[in-house]
């Protein structure tokens, strides 16, 4: 059953007067409960207008976007049926905390939505914990590392009860460390069931996902398991974005005539195959 | 042109409940000409430890000597300091300020008390550097520019000083991989035709070993490891207890050789590691019963 | 290092003090401070003294950090006892030159002082001992009464939020650009008045800037958190009136008397 169903969405904005850039150009996909998709493309590719119209941040110029059955566009009411289910984690982990306490943070959602007090404190908890985080629960954000305010900021999101997390470069301004713990709770959520939209241009996060979306002019230019879209290598570095090591080094190996096979797409697997 | 330090110590807050040791009796040592690299986890004093080499910071005690000159010493004018080491600090796009590109690329060589034609040369050759088109950019406003280009314009205002040592404190953090392979040409662009010395900050551990001549290693306010990138990144072991990483080439052969096979050297470059896993693959095939000899 | 500044001057504790209803605290130190200019004698200062003093003890704040409340309005509580001593008619006591010391201008003076640093004190207790975010939480439910007569109670409990929030981001930024500029050869040290000012340009465009972006994008991910305004809002934290609020009360009732009685009869 898919979750998100976006047909022919459209989606502009204005640079200048009377000039109008067309972000999202007619775009279609269906997405998964519970799977992982990753969404990639360079700076201006649309990927970022695309998450936002999922969350109903944006409503599409023409053409629909439907999460778990509610139209993004239809009345104000189903607006927060929309935001309730999915959720939206940003680049920066420090514009997107609005309490001076981490669980009075995380609390701002369900607030929002009006669950009663005990009800919240259990939430809360429960989010923190999810994140590892629950021992900062009395923190200000501001001593926290990058990783760290990123999880707070995730745990904010879970504590509403989304069915779907869509994250837009969540580790973009983050070191390899908040990276990896950031990737790990990401894992982990979607392992309980949580379906996962990750917009990056990290290559080797991608490889992670089931599906790849890769995005280039407010049109999709590849869609697939990470097994089929890496076998596209020279049309991936076309659009100015990398492959994983992994995909790098079979390319060329084939190139000078080893056989390599093309499902090869993480480390792991290339060592497997060259040391068997 | 050298960078000497000299068992330099910074505390934060000193006197607080606060109190942090940053710098922890660090040496170093950059020759002239040097592309030198630093790297560590985050609050390990890299930042810390520049951001003293053009005296943005005091240290509670040691020395850095800039051309043999001790700049911690007193009565050392701050202006020439900065004339000669040039600084460009993380995210560097939310520094700019001015109405135009061009004024704020020229708001570093003016401070120096440069003007006129000097001035309006410093600026176009600061542009033509970062790859950022005179006719286009210079009279727009530096806010109307996507995220590499305000990157760019940034680096431009540091280049325009025309130091005599560049220290990058994670040029390429956040930006999307076709800025940062233009930032590190740029990088390439400087150094080939300045030969000035340069320190690089950066968690990538490839962008280190592609660019850099020698490493440096600093954990807790301390430099742990030093050395040219074939020495330090075959510490895999070393690096990998301390939690940092090593560049995915480095990773992949110590992956392999952990499957058992036997491999000498340590390749930081994929032109390297593909010509290497070729070799290890003909041997191989050498090596396997029944093979044709 | 900037980030370490901790807003307003809360002592962390766990006393009896500390966990008082924040709304409690606020009405009973806008009863104190009012009490306090119905003290007209020695004995009602005596009672307001002990009354802080057993409050001090019982918050375990140490009594330096209450007096550095007291430093930085240390001038003006002395022009007030000088102005008192000299200004004021009566029986001479001391004559040095043109200034008249008087017996009813040294007792004003002392009062006057003294009132002026039970009013201070007063009011960093409650500062001390709430934190900033339970005092906005106290400020909102106080305030809420009002909003039938348009008082935005929980947009303004919102923006002190955010505010204490975002105070330390910016200034770690500040401190960030500062240093920036400072590499780029700025000099925000030296020259005139008018110079500095200017000078301030590089680091204030920057800065004005970034508060718009985080404006921004914190708009945005509230909206994405279902933020729509403070109706149908629910609270993580629901203020109870607890026991030790009730004896609080008590206590503040019975001082508020005692100020009244010694007032009367004193005449």
């Amino acid at each position: 059953m898919s979750i998100i169903e976006i047909e022919n969405l459209v989606y502009e904005y204005k640079r200048d007067e009377d000039d109008l850039v067309r972000a999202i150009d007619n775009v279609s996909i269906e997405i998964e409960e519970g799977s992982f998709t990753a969404i990639i493309g360079k700076n201006g590719s649309g990927k970022s207008t695309l998450a936002k119209n999922i969350n109903a941040l944006l409503i599409p110029d023409s053409g629909t976007v439907y999460v778990d059955g509610f139209n993004t566009a239809a009345d104000e009411a189903g607006l927060w049926e929309v935001r309730q289910r999915a959720g939206m984690v940003f680049q920066n982990p420090d514009n997107q905390l609005v309490a001076a306490i981490v669980e009075d943070d995380v609390a701002f959602g369900p607030e929002n939505l009006g669950v009663p007090s005990e009800a919240i404190d259990e939430r809360v908890r429960e989010a923190l914990t999810a994140v590892d985080m629950y021992e900062y629960r009395k923190k200000a954000p501001h001593m926290l590392s990058g990783g760290q305010k990123q999880r707070v900021a995730i745990a904010g999101v879970v504590a509403m009860r989304p069915k779907c997390i869509v994250f837009d470069e969540p580790t973009a301004m983050l070191d390899p460390h908040g990276r990896d713990e950031v990737m790990d709770i990401m894992k982990r959520l979607h392992d309980d069931g949580i379906t996962v939209v990750l917009i990056t241009h990290f290559m080797e996060e991608a490889a992670d996902a089931d599906r790849i979306i890769i995005m280039n002019e407010g049109k999709i230019e590849l869609d697939g398991t990470p097994e089929e879209v890496f076998r596209h290598a020279d049309r991936i570095r076309a659009l100015n974005l990398s492959v994983p090591i992994a995909v790098e080094l079979g390319d060329r190996l084939r190139k000078r005539g080893r056989e390599i096979p093309g499902d090869i797409i993480r480390m792991e697997e290339l060592v497997t195959y060259l040391c068997q | 042109m050298s960078i000497i330090v000299k068992d330099l110590v910074h505390i934060y807050g000193e006197g607080t409940p606060y109190e942090s040791l940053a710098l922890d009796k660090v040496s170093m040592e950059v020759a002239d000409g040097e592309f030198a690299g630093l790297i560590g986890h985050t609050g390990s004093g890299k930042s810390t430890l520049v951001q003293h080499m053009n005296g943005i910071l005091k240290p509670k005690s040691g020395q850095i000597f800039v051309n043999g000159v001790d700049i911690t010493a007193k009565g050392v004018r701050l202006t020439e300091i900065r004339r000669k080491i040039g600084l460009l600090f993380q995210y560097p796009e939310y520094q700019l300020f001015e109405e135009t590109v061009y004024k704020d690329i020229a708001f570093g060589p003016s401070n120096l008390g440069i003007s006129g034609d000097e001035l309006d040369a410093r600026v176009r050759e600061a542009m033509a550097t970062v790859g950022l088109d005179f006719a286009t950019f210079a009279e727009r406003s530096p806010f109307e520019l996507s995220g590499g280009q305000k990157r760019k314009a940034a680096i431009a205002g540091v280049i325009a000083m025309k130091p005599e040592a560049l220290i990058l404190d994670e040029p390429t953090a956040g930006l999307d991989p076709k800025s940062q392979a233009d930032v590190f040409d740029m990088m390439n662009k400087i150094r080939e035709e300045n030969k000035i010395i340069m320190i690089l900050i950066s968690h990538n551990m490839g962008d280190v070993a592609r660019m850099c001549d020698k490493i440096f290693v600093m954990e807790k306010g301390k430099i742990v490891l030093e050395g040219a990138p074939d020495e330090v990144f075959s510490q895999g072991e070393f690096l990998k207890s301390r939690g940092l990483g090593l560049p995915p080439t480095a990773e992949l052969i110590h992956m392999m050789r952990e499957s058992g096979a036997k491999l000498a050297e340590t390749p930081l470059t994929i032109d390297a590691a593909v010509e290497m896993i070729d070799d290890y693959m003909s041997e191989r095939e050498l090596g396997r019963p029944g093979a044709s000899v | 290092m900037i980030r370490d500044i901790t807003i307003g001057q809360y002592y962390p504790g766990e006393s009896w003090v500390h966990k008082l209803d924040p709304r409690l605290k606020i009405i009973v130190t806008l009863i104190f401070i009012i009490s306090l200019f119905f003290i007209r004698d020695f004995v009602g200062y005596s009672i307001a003294v002990a009354a802080v003093w057993i409050t001090i003890g019982i918050s375990k704040v140490p009594l330096r950090f209450i007096l550095r409340g007291l430093k930085a309005i240390f001038m003006i509580i002395i022009f007030t006892f000088a102005l008192n001593m000299f200004m004021t008619g009566g029986t001479v006591l001391v004559k040095i030159g043109f200034l008249t010391v008087t017996y009813e201008g040294l007792y004003r003076a002392f009062f006057m002082a003294l009132r002026l640093v039970l009013l201070i004190i007063g009011s960093s207790l409650l500062t001390l001992t709430t934190k900033p975010v339970k005092l906005t939480d106290g400020i909102e439910r106080l305030l809420n009464p009002f909003k039938r007569i348009g008082l935005p109670a929980h947009e303004l409990a919102m923006m002190m939020t955010i505010a204490l929030r975002f105070i330390p981001t910016l200034l770690e930024e500040t401190d960030k650009i500062m240093k920036a500029q400072m590499a780029r050869g700025a000099d925000f040290e030296s020259g005139s008045i008018f110079k500095r000012a200017k000078n301030m340009i590089p680091i204030l465009v920057p800065l004005f800037i970034s508060a718009f972006r985080i404006a921004q994008e914190l708009a945005m991910a509230m909206e994405a958190r279902c933020y729509r305004g403070g109706e149908g809002r629910t609270k993580l934290h629901e203020l109870k009136f607890k026991k030790r609020d009730l004896a609080a009360a008590i206590l503040t009732c019975l001082f508020l008397a005692l100020i009244i009685v010694v007032r009367l009869k004193g005449g």
